[in-house]
């Protein structure tokens, strides 16, 4: 059956999204890997004609096979797995895949045909694995339809591969740009079966990124990197005290310096520089005379934020109870032996490479954003509320992004910024672009917290209760108030402690209490890649390890006799234990540490070796990891996702720390704020072991098992517990 | 005026002479593959090479150059994307989000002129860039790739030669 009409607004749609009708539409969609057919700078001429199947496929006359991707791509991968998805269920020719960004405002004009483009919590796949294999199956479906009908054929005599389509008894084949057109014309299917796992061909395969090619020359366009014609740039400060406001500023001082047209006061706490150059507006910036209003936060420091946490401790005000499970005052009462800890989790930065930026262009019938951004449809509510217009009359074009870690996710203060800016220069695009200063001053921080832990063990060294306070920030309550529970608590906080689900604990307990005193200091906190599992993770493992030496017990053997209910998170602590050699003789002076958790969906564990010099010096070997993550659609990918979030768990680590004095952030830049570099760097063995049947995250889980990991090593080493961080404040010397 | 030679272009600029060579790279002339991430020298993210060493450019005044030096920026350092590193990049997929990597190839490229056969430590000494995604084992492995690669490169040259 055919379609009567394609609606007005989808073939404007097509035309709008084709990126070829202009150069300047080429400029502003950047689909993410390039297309052959549309390479060639400032291109014009279309060479071949496109065809949308459904919303998830386009394919034009020379077979090019257009896959829309809504979640972001900012180094994690998912843009190809998600490709992969589609493609495997398309039956399309890989090798003419390219990928293309739907924009949030065509999402909202198309009934949000795409769903979600939030690109958090290791979501990307395992969110919208379902929907979009079910967007490519409908369009290849669609595709032998329109082969059958123009040979005037039963479709069931027809079969398809690598973009052909065969008529099997004639022998006839059409590919999908030669009959794309006529799909495009056709309903869609009121039922499509997915393909069983065992016939993936695609998925599971460790196929090269789409998106490789232009991040080695230059071409990759970031948002810090787009130019638009006649735009002008901007930099700006905001007061450093947080809560504080601006009072004055005086701009008589650099209105006349070089390239500045204008001096602007954003919103009620920040000032902006525009300029022809963005260095222009950095320097008269750095000059211009600025008054604070330093609001009520002035005198915070990060001993009055200890103060508040110490407190809560031991304190029974405003504690929500996370998981419990029989009597554990009882059990502590009873244990032999009690072991007791405190463990202290610093403010950390996200410290994504690009600064935060956007570009944002406003007219009193239009504004538009082009921005890096993990949730395009955020970034077009921020726009609509700072544009003061209609969210149909808005639109934000995402640019790729130099790193997200959740700072681009829940916060648009960029692109507010952005806006209000380019609202005072009608028609005048601007970007704005923060210094890094100005980034490590304005984050949206890893929350603060402490923990406390008592377990007791039994007359045979079995841990018969435990009880876990946390005390500190929340990130809902803070963030997402109406995403908290009906008596204030935060599940969140609650990461690899919660009785069942993707953050579920690892262990059975038989008398157990996980609370949180919620205690937030007034720096504001946000989802860092991993969010609470990291702190969690070190709790936990760390604490176990404790108890596991108490027990005078092998801290495999005990971990294994507390996990027999959790049959896979147990595969994964035995498959690294395995590969590392776990109990067996490893070269002198190198000592071994486990740790495992579940969460975001997925089983991770890993074990690290290191050794410690008779100076302190830490020396990570190597680290083995296993994941299992039910399914595994790019192993290769899954791989680099793990040794990166060994970059991102051990360089909080070593050296992940913010601290507060009067008010603001002390850390400024990376001399102070430092990563690790390439010599910090271990050795990484990637086990990736999916045990199929369920849909886990990979881009955070793996951060939460580093520390812990390298921690109980480090104790192996040297004897020391290490309950604050980072470890760059830190003697590690032995004794 | 400041008169440069860039990617084997002698280009005439005209900003202030306090302009660092990271922002007229990418502000005068449109290279903006050298990134900016700190500013202060400490990350590597703008890394270009002068007369062959790895040079941070966000900490280099314009007014400290002159047109006898020879400035080469990733957009330069090869014809078709074929440089060494760049073709063990793709072998391996070394990029995540990429913003460092121009800085890291860079690096790894100036290093390579210097030392054909770098050991781990010899990396680890000279790439010093920071990569937040957590490439670097890749990076390490693309270096040694490279590495054979032009060993192969220049055999191969030898043997069409002879």
């Amino acid at each position: 059956m055919k379609k009567q009409r394609i609606s007005v607004s989808r073939r404007d749609f097509l035309i709008h999204s084709s990126a070829v009708g202009t150069g300047f539409s080429l400029g502003l969609f950047l689909p993410v890997a390039s297309r052959p057919a549309f390479a060639v700078e400032g291109a014009t001429v279309q060479t071949s004609t496109a065809s949308e199947v459904n919303a998830w496929v386009e394919i034009l006359t020379d077979d090019t096979v257009v896959i829309r991707i809504a979640r972001s791509e900012m180094g994690q991968g998912t843009l190809t797995g998600l490709a992969q998805l589609v493609a495997e269920e398309l039956e399309c020719d890989w090798s003419k895949v390219t990928t293309e960004y739907p924009t949030p405002g065509e999402n909202l004009a198309r009934d949000k045909v795409w769903r979600s483009f939030s690109t958090g919590g290791s979501q990307g796949i395992r969110g919208s694995h379902d929907y979009v294999r079910k967007g490519g199956a409908v369009a290849r479906h669609m595709l032998i339809q329109a082969a059958a009908e123009k040979w005037d054929v039963p479709m069931a005599e027809c079969s398809v591969a690598n973009s052909v389509i065969t008529h099997v008894p004639s022998g006839r084949t059409s590919t999908y740009g030669q009959v794309a057109s006529l799909a495009a014309e056709l309903f869609p299917p009121e039922h499509i079966e997915l393909k069983k796992p065992k016939d993936w061909k695609l998925i599971g395969k460790s196929v090269k990124r789409l998106d490789t090619e232009d991040k080695l020359n230059g071409k990759q366009v970031f948002g810090a990197d787009l130019q638009l014609p006649g735009m002008l740039n901007a930099t700006i400060k905001a007061c450093p005290i947080f809560g504080g406001r601006l009072k004055s500023f005086d701009d008589d001082k650099v209105k006349k310096m070089p390239g500045v047209r204008r001096v602007v006061a954003v919103e009620d706490n920040a000032v902006a520089v525009v300029a022809d150059t963005w260095w222009q507006a950095k320097m008269a910036l750095d000059k211009l005379p600025i008054t604070w209003d330093e609001g009520p936060n002035a005198k915070m420091s990060s001993a009055s934020i200890e103060q508040m946490l110490d407190e809560g401790l031991t304190s029974s005000d405003k504690v929500f109870v996370g998981n419990q499970k029989g009597d554990v005052n009882r059990a502590l009462k009873a244990a032999v032996k009690k072991v007791e800890a405190t463990y202290h989790y610093p403010f950390q930065n996200h410290a994504t490479m690009e600064p935060m930026n956007a570009t944002a262009r406003w007219t009193k019938d239009k504004c538009e954003v082009w921005c890096p951004t993990q949730n395009a449809q955020a970034a077009l509510k921020a726009t609509a509320e700072a544009s003061g217009l209609p969210i149909n009359q808005c639109d934000v074009y995402k640019i790729h992004l130099g790193g997200g870690f959740g700072r681009r996710g829940a916060f648009h203060d960029f692109v507010t910024q952005a806006v209000a800016i380019a609202k005072k220069l009608p028609g005048t695009p601007v970007k704005l672009l923060w210094t890094r200063e100005e980034d490590m001053a304005h984050g949206h921080y890893h929350p603060i917290t402490k923990c406390k832990l008592v377990g007791g063990l039994d007359d045979r060294g079995n841990l018969s209760g435990l009880h876990v306070r946390i005390s500190g920030q929340s990130i809902l309550a803070s963030i997402r108030p109406k995403w908290t529970e009906k008596n204030g608590a935060d599940m969140v906080t609650f990461q690899g402690f919660r009785v069942e689900g993707d953050h579920a604990i690892s262990y059975s307990i038989p008398n157990l209490r996980v609370d949180h005193a919620m205690r937030n200091p007034a720096v504001p906190p946000g989802f860092w890649r991993g969010v609470n599992i990291n702190q969690n993770a070190i709790y936990m493992e760390c604490f176990i390890d404790e108890l596991a030496h108490a027990a005078a017990k092998d801290p495999l053997e005990f971990r294994q006799q507390l996990m027999t209910k959790h049959p896979k998170n147990l595969a994964v602590l035995n498959a690294v234990a395995e590969k590392a050699g776990w109990g067996k003789a490893v070269e002198k002076g190198v000592h071994r540490g486990l740790s495992v958790t579940k969460t975001f969906g997925s089983y991770v564990a890993a074990c690290a070796e290191v050794s410690v010099n008779e100076k302190g010096k830490l020396k990570i070997h190597r680290i083995v990891a296993a994941t299992d993550p039910g399914y595994a659609v790019n192993p290769q990918q899954i791989e680099a996702q793990v040794e990166g979030s060994f970059v991102f768990g051990l360089s909080a680590l070593l050296y992940g720390e913010c601290t507060i004095k009067d008010g603001a952030v002390e850390q400024s830049n990376f001399h102070n704020y430092p990563s690790m570099l390439m010599e910090d760097m271990p050795r990484v063995d990637v086990i990736v072991m999916p045990s199929g049947g369920f849909w886990g995250g990979i881009g955070e889980p793996t951060i939460a098992v580093a520390a812990p990991a390298v921690l109980n090593a480090v104790f192996a080493a040297t004897g020391k517990r290490i309950r604050q961080f980072p470890l760059k404040n830190i003697d590690l010397r032995a004794g | 005026m400041t008169k440069l030679k860039i990617n084997g272009k002698q280009i005439d600029i005209d900003v202030d002479d306090s302009t660092p060579l990271l922002w007229v790279l990418r502000e005068q002339l449109g290279l903006t593959g050298t990134k900016y991430s700190c500013g202060i020298g400490v990350c590597g993210s703008c890394t270009v090479h002068i007369n062959d060493e790895a040079v941070r450019s966000c900490i280099v005044p314009v007014s400290s150059l002159n047109a006898t030096q020879d400035i080469v920026t990733i957009e330069g350092l090869s014809a078709d994307n074929n440089h060494p590193l760049q073709q063990a990049w793709k072998q391996l997929d070394v990029p995540q989000c990429g913003y460092c990597q121009p800085g890291m190839i860079m690096s790894a490229a100036a290093l390579l002129t210097k030392n054909s056969s770098p050991s781990d430590a010899d990396i680890d000494a000279s790439v010093t860039n920071i990569c937040r995604c957590g490439t670097f084992n890749r990076v390490r492995r693309g270096i040694h790739l490279a590495a054979q690669m032009s060993v192969r490169i220049n055999k191969n040259n030898k043997r069409g030669g002879a």
